[in-house]
């Protein structure tokens, strides 16, 4: 689309490429996790964490723009339901995607969405609807679990993993994946 | 402090004057006479050096002064405007430039000597006053006597080895030395020369002061230039002002205050012209990139021995500025690439029967929301063949595959990396890495790239960019509660339809016309096709038109087809951003834009909107119908535009346009039989053709003929070739339709068309008849 893409797609992929790594630490043995003990703090994940539904969802905060209000939305005929809308985010027009649609959940109930996160992707930004906005989170690497293999498929797909936090689950969502949604 | 103000103003100002001066130059020569023009140039050049000498610049001035010399014997006619003259004019105009733009840079002149283009100057001059033995060739001969030897690399490899030499040794005196030193060794003072050169006499901090403090001098051709970043974040600040209004206005209105009412309307109106005044800085005409070719196309045309004449077409027309910048470098190799192969010598132009003078025409315009490129020459053309095999030998592709490919697909392969069909590598091209760098520039900001070529006539290319970032006209429409824009240029015009006065819409089936002008047009409800209709319940058949309807009529490949709005607002100018990736499958929509108050519009595709309300895709349903229309209707009235071909002789037969997939030629070697037909490999598939003289049963056409004509129909999934005689016209009809005689078969009926009986050919029947499930495949 535009002429930095090329050198922001480097930039993923050499993130993708780090989360790989850090996934492999809780699968790896235990001597190699020793071995990345004393990195450990810089292995540590910050999260933007939200609700949807009950659930305790986060995106590596890194990727996360800007958080709005959900505002004025031009529908868009004829596109799949996921996509909630285009708004005008200063000048540029971002594509809002409905995450509870995305997700398989219920839809929202009249009056509830209030907040949309602004996400930053390889295609540039994309706006995530989502119930309510939580706190920016640390997680230990050590609590990560890939996604079970229970989940169902629409859901698995779209999530890296989860981080079993003392109080409950954190559900990382892999960005990337949420918005490839089909035109 | 003073002086740099000074500085700065004389290098804008000889910039804006060199600007001209060579587009000028180049038209001298063409009017080798006209004084007024002369007077111009010699102006600007006489300007520059008068203020040289008041700012102690001594090498510019003496450059300048040996121009404007020249340049006033020109001007009262003691001399004659040559091309030498010109070349060496062009010359001193670049020295002048090389030393405006180390001032710029450096803040002082630079070290080097130029006595080289100070001699061409002089020996000029005393050529033409007839005293050639007088002063200048006796202090240096070596100029004059490379200047009959006519080496302008070695001119300016000289000129940079004077620089080395001068680098070294701050006194000029081993020039002589170095001038006269063979090529070969020049060369390599000329390496030596790139490492000692960078400001050897200032220290490095003194150098950079001076940099930093420069920095403002950057001068422009017209006005002042500005960081694109700049314009970038001043639009981001401009949307945010248009939300924060937004919301103040929201405000007001709630408040209900008339003192804050009327102020915030003023700020509406000045954010809506602030918005609409910084959208439009990003616009510069092509231009900006196309004055520099007509100097490098007489450069070229002029080293390689050739005539061109460069024609502009269109070059008002505005491109984004981020667009100007990535089509330049394209843009100046294909130029290049014209000239440099493309056309002729004049020798072998004459030859080929055609005019010395080989022709670069350069177009642009805006065409269905798109910026359109043309970049056209008369010369060799392409040699698809020569092509084909490069690309083999270079293990670019299989010879298989090129077997397989089509006269389009074998020329697109120049765009494949490595392949260079030139036969000697010049210093401007042929060096395999052109034209795939072309392409990917180009589809970089969304673009393609088109070529057509036909041997010994020309090369065309044309560049499409996606109206992405530019600025259209739209007309701004509503359907439901949401806002539509459409692209002026898709629109034809705008129909009111007035039930007092007997205008209505008529229903057919499931489909709705109107009749326009006594032809019917057919229709498209906007609402319906993005359902936008919610809770209205099912869908009438017959609008209910208690009010006027709107109808946009516009225009989708061949034919028209009318909109119904609910709405026609005012027509705006837009800035066209893309939709995101997860929106691209939606053929209706063409991007989005920004409206004045801050909320998106989605941008209307009509091409897509056509296909979505089933226009293009079922064509042969859709053309079968209107057929059937006419002739219940009464009227019998067929508008169309048709193709006109003959099948064998002098008969003429005709199948709408909007049928017809593709026009294309087959060697009749290449036809081969399956399965007791005639079939040819096509696009990487298999055409099943149909001679129509066999169908018809009628005479067949020449038998010796190399070439078989074919229109392509395309199907749902496949196509079918229809191999005619000869194709004769493409014709807007408008005429009676005749119903066939009983008996005659594969013929809708006769129309007389430019005063000659033409059978209408019922292509699903003849085509039905040769590949049975045609018709069921067409119709779904």
């Amino acid at each position: 689309m535009s002429l930095q893409s090329s050198d922001k797609q480097i930039k993923h992929i050499s993130r993708g490429e780090d989360r790989r790594q850090s996934d492999l630490g809780p699968i790896g043995g235990f001597e190699k996790r020793s071995a990345t003990a004393d990195r450990r703090h810089e292995n540590n994940r910050q999260y933007a964490t939200f609700f949807l539904d009950d659930h305790f969802l986060g995106v590596e905060v890194e990727k996360v723009q800007e958080i709005l209000n959900v505002q004025d939305m031009t529908r868009v005929p004829l596109a799949p339901p996921v996509i909630a809308g285009l708004i005008n985010l200063r000048g540029h027009i971002v594509t809002a995607i409905d995450l509870r649609t995305r997700l398989g959940f219920p839809s929202r109930p009249p009056g509830l969405w209030t907040k949309s996160l602004v996400v930053l992707t390889m295609d540039g930004p994309v706006d995530l609807l989502v119930d309510q906005i939580g706190d920016v989170i640390e997680v230990l690497p050590d609590l990560f679990e890939s996604a079970p293999e229970t989940l169902d498929e629409q859901f698995g797909s779209v999530i890296d993993g989860v981080y079993k936090l003392k109080e409950r689950l954190l559900l990382a969502l892999n960005i990337d994946s949420i918005v490839q949604v089909a035109g | 402090m003073e002086d740099d103000g000074i500085l700065k103003e004389f290098l804008v100002e000889s910039y804006e004057g060199l600007g001209r001066l060579d587009q000028e130059f180049v038209l001298l020569e063409k009017e080798t006479g006209n004084r007024a023009l002369i007077a111009s140039i010699f102006r600007t050049i006489h300007t520059i050096k008068g203020t040289c000498g008041f700012l102690g610049l001594p090498k510019l001035e003496s450059v300048a002064h040996g121009g404007e010399d020249v340049l006033s014997m020109m001007r009262d006619g003691k001399m004659p405007v040559t091309p030498e003259g010109v070349t060496i004019l062009l010359e001193a105009v670049d020295t002048i430039k090389e030393i405006l733009s180390h001032i710029e840079s450096k803040g002082s002149e630079p070290a080097q000597d130029y006595n080289s283009i100070l001699q061409k100057l002089k020996t000029l001059i005393s050529n033409e006053s007839g005293s050639q033995e007088t002063s200048a060739s006796s202090v240096e001969p070596s100029g004059v006597r490379r200047k009959e030897k006519g080496i302008l690399d070695a001119e300016s490899s000289k000129q940079r080895a004077d620089a080395s030499v001068e680098g070294k040794a701050p006194k000029a005196l081993p020039l002589e030395g170095a001038t006269q030193a063979p090529a070969n060794e020049s060369g390599s003072q000329e390496t030596s020369a790139s490492s000692v050169e960078p400001s050897g006499v200032r220290s490095q901090e003194e150098s950079k002061a001076v940099m930093s403090q420069n920095r403002g001098l950057v001068s422009a051709e017209s006005s002042i230039r500005v960081d694109v970043g700049l314009l970038d974040k001043l639009m981001n600040l401009v949307g945010e002002l248009v939300l924060a209004r937004n919301q103040l206005l929201q405000r007001v209105r709630e408040e209900d205050n008339a003192v804050y009412a009327g102020t915030a309307q003023r700020m509406n109106l000045i954010t809506t012209e602030l918005q609409d005044a910084v959208m439009k800085t990003r616009m510069q005409p092509i231009l900006n990139v196309w004055e520099k070719f007509p100097r490098l196309v007489r450069d070229l045309a002029k080293t390689n021995g050739k005539e061109v004449e460069l024609v502009m077409d269109g070059a008002e027309t505005e491109l984004d500025k981020t667009l100007l910048e990535a089509i330049k470098d394209p843009l100046t190799h294909i130029v290049r690439n014209s000239v440099d192969h493309g056309i002729e010598t004049p020798d072998m132009r004459r030859a080929r029967g055609k005019g010395p003078k080989g022709m670069l025409n350069l177009k642009a315009y805006h065409e269905g929301g798109q910026i359109n490129i043309e970049i056209g020459d008369d010369g060799n053309g392409i040699d698809i063949e020569k092509v084909k095999r490069k690309a083999i030998e270079k293990g670019l592709v299989s010879a298989e595959a090129v077997s397989r490919m089509s006269e389009r697909e074998a020329l697109n392969l120049i765009f494949l990396p490595g392949l260079s069909t030139a036969e000697k590598v010049t210093n401007v091209s042929g060096r395999g890495v052109g034209m795939d760098v072309v392409r990917t520039n180009i589809e970089k900001i969304g673009g393609t790239v088109e070529m057509t070529s036909r041997l010994g006539q020309g090369t065309s290319l044309r560049i499409k960019i996606p109206l992405t970032l530019a600025i259209i006209p739209a007309l701004m429409v509503a359907a439901g509660k949401e806002l539509f824009a459409i692209p002026q240029a898709s629109l034809l015009e705008l129909v009111r339809v007035d039930p007092e006065s007997g205008g209505r819409i008529e229903v057919i089936h499931d489909a709705s016309f109107y009749r326009l002008r006594g032809t019917l047009l057919p229709i498209l409800y906007l609402n319906r096709l993005l359902c936008l209709e919610e809770g209205r319940g099912t869908l009438q058949c017959a609008p209910t038109e208690t009010s006027n309807t709107s109808i946009v009529v516009l225009k989708a490949g061949e034919r028209p087809f009318g909109l119904v709005v609910d709405a026609v607002n005012n027509s705006e100018e837009i800035v066209v951003k893309p939709l995101s990736r997860q929106l691209k499958g939606l053929s209706v929509f063409a991007g989005a834009t920004i409206m004045g108050d801050g909320r998106v519009a989605l941008i209307l595709d009509v091409q897509g909107v056509a296909k979505e309300g089933g226009f293009l895709q079922s064509k042969a349903g859709e053309t079968k119908l209107t057929l059937e229309d006419s002739t219940e209707d009464g009227s019998g009235i067929e508008h169309h535009t048709l193709i006109l071909f003959s099948a064998s002789g002098n008969d003429r037969f005709a199948v709408p346009l909007a049928l017809v997939d593709r026009l294309e030629e087959f060697y009749l070697n290449r036809v081969e039989q399956a399965a007791g037909r005639d079939i040819i490999q096509y696009r990487g598939g298999l055409l099943p053709l149909i001679r129509l003289d066999r169908i018809l049963g009628i005479d067949s056409p020449d038998q010796n003929r190399e070439m078989l004509p074919t229109i392509v129909f395309s199907g749902k999934k496949k196509n079918v070739g229809l191999v005619v005689d000869r194709i004769l016209d493409i014709v807007e009809a408008e005429s009676v339709l005749h119903p066939p005689p009983p008996g005659k078969t594969g013929v809708a009926g006769s129309l007389v068309i430019e005063g000659m009986t033409t059978d209408l050919l019922n292509i699903d029947q003849v085509i039905e008849g040769v590949e049975p499930g045609w018709m069921e495949e067409a119709r779904v």
